[in-house]
């Protein structure tokens, strides 16, 4: 839909679109910049956009805390290996479902989506209960499982759909070459799928990390991580607003990063592949 | 490729994802319907059994329902008008030619990956905070009061933090809908004589019609379990004012400890929500024909 | 080593019988063309040989041994697939050699293996691209490559050349049938094109809604069809069929007459010039006989018939087809 402007609309137009632009981020950018202001100029009246004393004192302080670097670590850890399990148990039923399909794939596909529509309060106490029976509560392992079972079905939808962009007929050629099953998802299957498996596992590592459901409800201190730190102590104690900034900064900085190279693939996930 | 050997191997791959789906869902659903029918509270050692509906009727008879019922579809509602709306418009700004494009995406799409906590929090502490947030500091710029926005309009903010979280989702969806409208429809409405008014009507609407509909259907799936922003900033207060159905079925299990009540508002907000779906699939479902 | 025997090959899809049942028998070292119209069958016969889909009911035996229940890799065929099927992520070397390392081969073998087939089908210069950078006639020769590595009993061959543009269709169909030649291994080939079945078979099997119409060479095919639908798909342009008064005139339902085989300027029948076509070579024209109906005529060099013209033509009688109600040869 591009077409050349007139010199003046083109101006007017790319005034506007760059004034919203910088609306909409600049929450964000704000508080990046209270993170490297120091906390008396960061609650100044009237507050300024920039100040004459920078620091980094904010993030040294913030990462020094006892608990930060383990919250920072839980949610690697969580985001990776939730990730991980899941990818290990969607491939197969995506190479499934993709390449055999029964009659009633469709419909099982459907039905697996449709567990993520579930309220995640209705299931919330059983569950709770069950995983203070088997001492998963505030684990890191529980919470692995609890976030790789609630993606679940869009892990297995993308790559189900990454999968069905295969040639079937590549596959059948390497049946007819001598390959095995295994074989097959090995030599051919993975390094094809390889693009479709990244963009799977990058979504996923981004939905995981920003969970903030079950990461609050399942966690006390120990596996909790930055979204339950963050959501507990947002009127914090010993947090004041330069501080909270650059615990906030450093908390999405890794996402935001992921997110910019991952706009295709959250269209893709997120609408189940209904807008292309 | 669809052999006997392959589709025994198949049932085996799939069996695994299907287990566990049944574990995380219908296992616990049903165990919620049969706590919804016990009187279950942890701070009552004996836990005596069957109380049939009744603790389904202490929600239907509690205000505190109504309203988490009326603030759900309020903040659902709310949040799909805000984005849809001001997503077509910011989607058809920035598809124009406008320089540098690719960095405008970017720093439009920045809030839906902060996680909702944060977002919550920049917006509690850096803007509503009625003593150091810039809006107090921009009232008292202008002579007037400063708002306490979380303490007097708490569910009218918490639907602006989630807009602003969920503005991009609809953007980036909708722009990639427009991006894929030929350039060739929009000449020849414009070659039939159709002005940019008519034109959005007649030819960008009804093609973005169908992501509308996904956005909207996508949306109402994730904000009926808004959690994080409630929990982060008005903890559902002052008193129930934010309090939507999920948060106040947290509530139940986790402050007031009623596990049966709990359970009872888990299998209403099931309820509520296949209705919502029903009715979505219903108005807006025939948009799709997948 | 490779005769291939079906017998009683069903195959259902849900309710519909795709193939309600066939027998045929293909003797090693043959070339064997699988021809019919769209849907008839042919592709689904060839996967059913291969292995990639199941019989419904019935046998398939391969030298002997019956390789029904046998999955793909173990009945010891090689199949080009249509669309080539390469390993896109893979040289052209690893492409040609995965069956091999498949099969489990050391990988001095492999390569000894992997040089002969690329020197036999002139890819000795490729063998380190990617299939992405290869023409459409390269990538057939890497699919046809990695088939002729494995040695194997038979080569099946799914519409290989119709993704090719029509000059290089000709030239690939006469290096398959110089490869057959010099290998003489059986093979398959199904079509859609009844000029690569003349051309290239030992025997074609003309398959119509499931069933075989009939099986033959090809000068069978064309001198004595046996009923009206082989008639019809066998021959370039279609054997003219006529119904009606002189037809029973021929003590017949229907006869028919090829368009080569009308004489022009002469004979007992006329009509009006529709339209002709001048290829220098021929002249194809196109004529509304009345009572015999719309006849395709075929002349030799140049003849000169304008639209509107009318003309005489007659038979070849010896060359008169004559069918009965049911459509069967008399």
């Amino acid at each position: 839909m591009a077409r050349a402007l007139a010199p003046r609309r083109k101006l007017i137009i790319t005034l506007a679109a760059w004034s919203v632009a910088l609306v909409i981020f600049f929450p964000v950018l704000w508080m990046l910049l209270t993170s490297f202001k120091t906390e008396a100029s960061a609650v100044a009246s009237p507050p300024q956009l920039f100040t004459a004393d920078w620091t980094f004192e904010n993030y040294t302080e913030v990462w020094a805390r006892s608990d930060y670097p383990r919250f920072f670590w839980n949610s690697v850890v969580i985001a990776v290996g939730s990730t991980l399990l899941g990818l290990a148990i969607a491939i197969p039923a995506a190479w499934a479902m993709a390449f055999v399909p029964g009659p009633r794939t469709k419909d099982l596909l459907m039905w697996m989506l449709s567990t993520k529509m579930m309220p995640a309060v209705a299931v919330m106490i059983p569950l709770y209960l069950l995983f203070q029976q088997m001492g998963l509560i505030d684990t890191r392992t529980g919470l692995v499982i609890a976030l790789m079972l609630m993606n679940l079905p869009i892990i297995i939808w993308m790559l189900y759909t990454y999968f069905k962009e295969i040639p079937a007929e590549i596959l059948e050629a390497a049946r007819m070459d001598g390959a095995g099953m295994w074989s097959e998802i090995a030599y051919v299957l993975t390094p094809m799928a390889l693009p479709g498996i990244a963009s799977t596992m990058l979504l996923n590592i981004i939905l995981a990390w920003n969970e903030a459901f079950w990461t609050i409800v399942l966690t006390t201190t120990n596996a909790a991580p930055l979204s339950a730190f963050i959501a507990s102590f947002s009127a914090p104690q010993g947090l004041f607003y330069a501080k909270l900034s650059a615990a906030s900064a450093m908390a999405i900085m890794p996402i935001l990063i992921l997110g910019w190279f991952s706009q295709k693939q959250l269209v893709r996930g997120l609408t189940f592949g209904a807008v292309k | 490729m669809a052999t006997q050997s392959n589709r025994l191997a198949a049932r085996v791959m799939v069996a695994p994802s299907v287990i566990l789906l049944l574990i995380w869902m219908v296992v616990p659903l049903a165990m919620t319907l049969y706590y919804s029918f016990r009187f279950y509270r942890l701070i009552s050692p004996e836990r005596t059994g069957w109380v049939g509906f009744t603790n389904y009727l202490w929600f239907l008879n509690s205000p505190d329902f109504w309203l988490s019922l009326f603030n759900t579809l309020a903040l659902v509602g709310g949040v799909l008008l805000i984005t849809v709306v001001l997503g077509v418009l910011i989607a058809l700004l920035i598809d124009q030619p406008v320089r540098g494009q690719g960095v405008l995406r970017i720093l439009v799409i920045a809030p839906f990956f902060v996680m909702p906590p944060v977002a919550a929090s920049i917006w509690e502490n850096l803007f509503m905070h009625p003593q150091n947030g810039l809006f107090a500091a921009a009232a008292r710029g202008l002579g007037a009061e400063p708002i306490l926005f979380l303490e007097q309009y708490p569910l009218l903010s918490i639907i602006g933090i989630v807009s602003w979280i969920w503005l991009p989702f609809a953007t980036l969806i909708l722009l990639t809908a427009l991006q894929s409208l030929s350039s060739e429809q929009l000449e020849a409405a414009e070659m039939d004589g159709a002005g940019p008014f008519a034109r959005f009507r007649h030819v960008i609407l009804p093609h973005l019609t169908r992501a509308i509909t996904v956005v909207i259907l996508i949306q109402t799936i994730f904000l009926l379990a808004i959690f994080g922003e409630i929990f982060t900033t008005t903890q559902g207060g002052p008193g129930s004012a934010s309090t939507t159905l999920p948060y106040m079925i947290f509530k139940q299990a986790i402050v007031a400890k009623d596990i049966g009540r709990a359970a009872a508002g888990g299998i209403i907000a099931v309820i509520l929500a296949n209705i919502v779906a029903y009715f979505l699939m219903r108005g807006i479902g025939r948009h799709l024909d997948k | 080593m490779g005769k291939i025997e079906l017998t009683a090959v069903r195959k259902s899809f849900g309710e519909v019988d795709v193939i309600p049942g066939i027998d045929l028998v293909i003797e090693n070292g043959e070339f064997v063309v699988f021809v019919g119209p769209s849907g008839c069958g042919k592709s689904t016969l060839l996967r059913l040989i291969a292995g990639l889909e199941d019989t419904t009911s019935g046998t398939i035996a391969i030298d002997g041994r019956d390789a029904t229940a046998l999955p793909p890799a173990r009945r010891g065929l090689a199949m080009v697939f249509q669309s080539y099927a390469l390993y896109p992520h893979m040289t052209v070397r690893k492409n040609i050699a995965f069956p091999l390392k498949m099969a489990g081969l050391p990988e001095a073998e492999q390569a000894v293996r992997v040089e002969r087939a690329a020197k036999v089908l002139n890819l000795t210069a490729y063998l380190d691209r990617r299939p992405g950078q290869l023409s459409g006639g390269q990538r057939q020769r890497v699919a046809i490559g990695r088939a002729i590595v494995r040695e194997p009993a038979a080569f099946l061959f799914d519409e290989p050349l119709s993704n090719l543009d029509a000059a290089l269709r000709v030239g690939m169909r006469q290096e398959i049938t110089e490869l057959h030649q010099s290998l003489k291994t059986t093979m398959i080939y199904v079509t859609h094109d009844q000029v690569e079945a003349m051309t290239m078979a030992d025997k074609i099997v003309v398959l119509n809604a499931g069933r075989i119409e009939q099986v033959g060479s090809p000068l069978e095919l064309y001198n004595r069809p046996k009923n009206t639908f082989v008639a019809a798909f066998i021959g370039s342009p279609k054997m003219n069929l006529i119904d009606g008064a002189e037809a029973a005139r021929h003590g017949a339902h229907t006869i028919g007459i090829r368009p080569e085989h009308i004489d022009i300027g002469s004979g007992p029948w006329s009509g009006t010039v529709i339209l002709s076509e001048h290829l220098g070579s021929d002249t194809f024209i196109k004529v509304n006989a009345g009572a015999l109906g719309t006849l395709t005529l075929r002349g030799g060099g140049e003849v000169a018939a304008g639209p509107g013209e009318t003309i005489t033509f007659g038979p070849q009688v010896p060359k008169l087809h004559r069918f009965g109600p049911d459509g069967l040869a008399l």
